[in-house]
């Protein structure tokens, strides 16, 4: 029967060609922009760290004065600490693993002739960053916590800057030349580009960046090498990095369990009571966990313009479906003759409307066929924007079966008023009016 | 023209023009906002920075060796610079309008006192307003005694010694309104400094309206850190050249640095930008494609219903109807049905205001959008069922005697 009803709906649509082609190509244009959209937000809201994520957290404890009401009065909170805070619970290790960060970047020479300097980005962190975000080695190995505290001149490279520097050879034990002291190099990272860069301070290029060198925080800080990122400041004890007024550093935990969550969240508490006794930390204690993906979700990793383009390309969809709701209503409409023939025969209400559901999917799906070109269109337009995202922006089986899906079921949401409508056409009265 | 037989005649399609009214409604909802972001942003992208925007090229110089003293460093470069041919004025600067380097400091009207606003730093060589061409509009220039170093390396204590300061119109009003800024004490530090001069404009390293694009103060701090930027001040035609030997003198004057990101102000402006236009490209794409769908749906649906009502357009020809009777008719049941989608359309354009000002910093809908929008779709509504209405008005009325 449906075979039946797709042969009515094929000779149908060629009655009226321009109005079929149309509807189509309103469906095709309303999945396809939106299936772009939709597509690239399901690439970037992916998650970067699959097996781990689960137990990675950013704890937040906010650090500022309190609000004296002022217009301009203190930083926006991003969830950095400082100094003295980020030390503190390193020092506690209460987690499993933890670990304080900052970017970096430093100029330095290539090893074998005399090229010119260049400079490179990478991240000043702590021995458990390695252990906790699963680095994977292709040689050697991160740092100790000893190194830590004696301020080594140790670095791991990245296998970008280590090819740079080094060739094929293996740059472990080697030495290289960072802005003006010497560092040995005790690990090779193997290609580790986690989409965005979770555990970076959240700017607008966190996709798309990866770091090529990591070497002990307190080395950078004993060299005075440069920083990037924000440092937010407030208070009037001046701008320094180990000021208790200034915040700039990420700082991650790894937690196992949930009760060993319950556990931090206790001592970050506690820790938060205890430097208020101090006199510091003057807000009201309100300690916050973010899971990894959770805290890119808060942080707002994917653009606020994505988001926007997202709505607007579903506000597009559903301008395109009542458009072609209206367009079949007319056209199930003008056959109320035929319909109520076939009423008058013995076709009941819910043949009716099968029939009509049918034609209003072969719309949907030829549609849908369409909608895929545009979006493969779309996606294409989007790698060649400037961003970090850019280069992700593919669309895999699963999202080719999602515009599918998307477009049947958008084609079948249209036919759904219009069929309901037409198959209540009553046999006897359109007969009469004949 | 009687519209009893047109509001009838609507009123048997009542599904079918409640569909067409919906969809007029929606267009006019999303296409008034996106209007309405489109216009904010094309207007952010004319923001006038200041500075002599096509007469500026700046290159980087990132120094290897910390032992040398920085401020020798960057007077050697800039002597070497300001002999280039074509060069007018060079200076070492840290902050320019759209690189980035924001160094904001909240700025106090008495010792620790409440903060007033925040305003961003701009510290540079001797000769630094000449070069980027900001105009004094009241005050002047520093005096050779006043320049200190920033204090990259001493927590950049010297926003705290610094004397003097030089700020934008729309600071000196936000923290003076209504008085006279010269001489008056500002503190963005721990000590006082004495406003000498304002200028008319200069936009903040990166836009944030809501704290103020144009906050900005401009300090004698001479930059002292490991990485400076050098700008350079040339005819808008030797540019390139200038930039390209710039190059080489610096590196053939010291080899041991890191020189990167050579550029027009022109370039850092656009890359700037570069986000936004590629939004704007999309929002137009989006209310034009819209635009289209709905003129597409209501041609396509007007089309029909001529063809649908061939006989009884016959008929009335047939009864005393002219063509001109009928092509207003067409054009008039467009027409109400489009008003109908405007009124609506008004309603939900406000509402989807309010629910995108929740989720994005966007501003409320400037009321001028709405008789825009509205005067937009009843032009593209007319224009759609032209074509329908004018195959309207040639049904002769001889088809009103044949059957079917």
């Amino acid at each position: 029967m449906l075979g039946y009803y797709a042969t009515i709906a094929a000779s149908s649509f060629r009655r009226n060609k321009a109005l079929a082609a149309l509807m189509v190509l309103v469906i095709g244009l309303g999945i396809g922009a939106s299936m772009t959209m939709i597509t690239v937000f399901h690439v970037l809201a992916s998650d970067p760290l699959p097996g781990r994520s689960g137990k990675l957290f950013v704890p937040v404890i906010d650090p500022r004065p309190l609000d004296r009401g002022q217009s301009a009065s203190a930083p926006q909170q991003d969830g950095s600490f400082t100094w003295p805070d980020a030390m503190n619970l390193l020092r506690a290790a209460r987690a499993g693993r933890q670990a304080a960060m900052a970017g970096g970047a430093v100029p330095l020479r290539p090893t074998q002739g005399g090229g010119l300097p260049f400079y490179e980005t990478g991240r000043y962190t702590t021995a458990d960053f390695f252990a906790m975000f699963d680095t994977p080695f292709l040689s050697g190995s991160g740092w100790t916590a000893q190194d830590d505290a004696q301020r080594a001149h140790v670095v791991v490279l990245g296998r970008e800057l280590s090819r740079k520097l080094f060739g094929e050879t293996n740059a472990v034990g080697r030495t290289v030349r960072l802005k003006d002291a010497d560092f040995r190099v005790v690990g090779v990272l193997d290609t580790w580009e986690p989409q965005p860069q979770f555990y970076a301070q959240m700017d607008s290029r966190i996709f798309g960046r990866s770091d090529q060198f990591f070497l002990p925080l307190q080395t950078a800080m004993d060299l005075k090498l440069d920083f990037a990122g924000r440092l937010s400041c407030w208070g009037d004890s001046g701008d320094g990095r180990t000021s208790d007024q200034c915040s700039w550093l990420q700082f991650w935990v790894q937690l196992d369990n949930a009760a060993k969550v319950d556990a931090y969240r206790a001592f970050l508490t506690a820790y938060w009571r205890e430097q208020q006794a101090h006199g510091r930390l003057p807000r009201p204690v309100d300690v916050q966990l973010y899971g990894l993906m959770d805290w890119l979700a808060h942080q707002h990793a994917i653009p606020d313009d994505l988001r926007l383009q997202l709505s607007l390309s579903v506000g597009f969809l559903l301008v395109c479906m009542l458009n072609v709701m209206g367009l079949l209503l007319a056209t199930f409409l003008r056959r109320s003759g035929e319909i109520s023939v076939r009423r008058a025969l013995g076709a009941r209400r819910r043949d009716i409307f099968l029939q009509l559901g049918v034609e209003s999917s072969v719309i949907g799906f030829a549609g849908g066929l369409l909608g895929v070109l545009v979006a493969m269109l779309g996606l294409w337009s989007v790698r060649q924007r400037p961003d970090g995202y850019a280069q992700l922006a593919h669309m895999d089986a699963g999202m080719l079966l999602a515009t599918f899906t998307l477009a049947l079921a958008a084609g079948a949401l249209a036919g759904l008023l219009p069929a309901w409508r037409a198959c209540r056409i009553a046999p006897a009265l359109q007969l009469k009016t004949q | 023209m009687p519209h009893s037989p047109l509001l009838a005649s609507l009123g048997r399609h009542k599904l079918t023009v409640l569909l067409m009214v919906m969809q007029v409604a929606l267009t006019c909802a999303i296409v008034c906002n996106v209007a309405a972001i489109l216009g904010h942003r094309v207007a952010q992208l004319g923001l006038p920075s200041g500075v002599a925007e096509d007469e500026l090229v700046m290159l980087e110089s990132i120094n290897v060796d910390a032992s040398s003293d920085p401020l020798v460093r960057h007077d050697t470069d800039l002597a070497a610079l300001r002999q280039l041919t074509g060069v007018r004025s060079a200076a070492a600067i840290d902050a320019l309008p759209f690189n980035s380097n924001n160094w904001s400091n909240g700025i106090a009207l008495e010792p620790k006192g409440d903060m007033r606003a925040v305003a961003t730093a701009f510290n540079g060589t001797r000769g630094e307003l000449d070069t980027l061409g900001l105009r004094l509009v009241a005050g002047r220039d520093f005096l050779p005694d006043e320049y200190l170093p920033v204090g990259s390396t001493r927590d950049w204590d010297g926003i705290n010694k610094v004397p003097a300061t030089i700020v934008t119109r729309a600071l000196a009003q936000q923290l003076f309104p209504g008085q006279d800024p010269l001489g008056k004490v500002i503190y963005p530090g721990d000590g006082p400094v004495r406003i000498v001069g304002v200028v008319g404009h200069l936009l903040r390293p990166m836009l944030d309206e809501s704290a103020g694009n144009e906050y900005a103060t401009v300090f004698p701090m001479l930059p002292d850190g490991s990485s400076v930027t050098y700008v350079m001040r040339t005819a808008p035609q030797d540019r390139e050249r200038v930039l390209q030997q710039a190059m080489a003198r610096l590196a053939q004057l010291d080899g041991n640095r890191v020189l990167r990101r050579p550029q027009t102000f022109m370039q850092l402006r656009e890359d700037y930008f570069r986000r936004d236009r590629t939004m704007i490209s999309l929002l137009l794409a989006a209310a034009l494609g819209l635009l289209l769908v709905t003129a597409a749906g209501i041609a396509g649906l007007a089309s029909f219903w001529v063809q649908q009502r061939r006989r009884s357009i016959g008929i009335r020809r047939a009864v005393g109807a002219t063509r001109r009777d009928i092509l207003r008719y067409v054009q008039t049941e467009n027409f109400m049905i489009v008003s109908g989608g405007i009124a609506i359309g008004v309603v939900l354009a406000y509402a989807l205001n309010v629910l995108l000002m929740q989720h994005y910093a966007l501003q409320r809908l400037p009321v001028f959008y709405l008789p825009l929008g509205a005067v937009a779709l009843w032009l593209l509504g007319q224009l759609a069922v032209l074509g329908p209405a004018r195959r309207a008005a040639s049904v002769p009325p001889v088809v009103a005697t044949r059957s079917g």
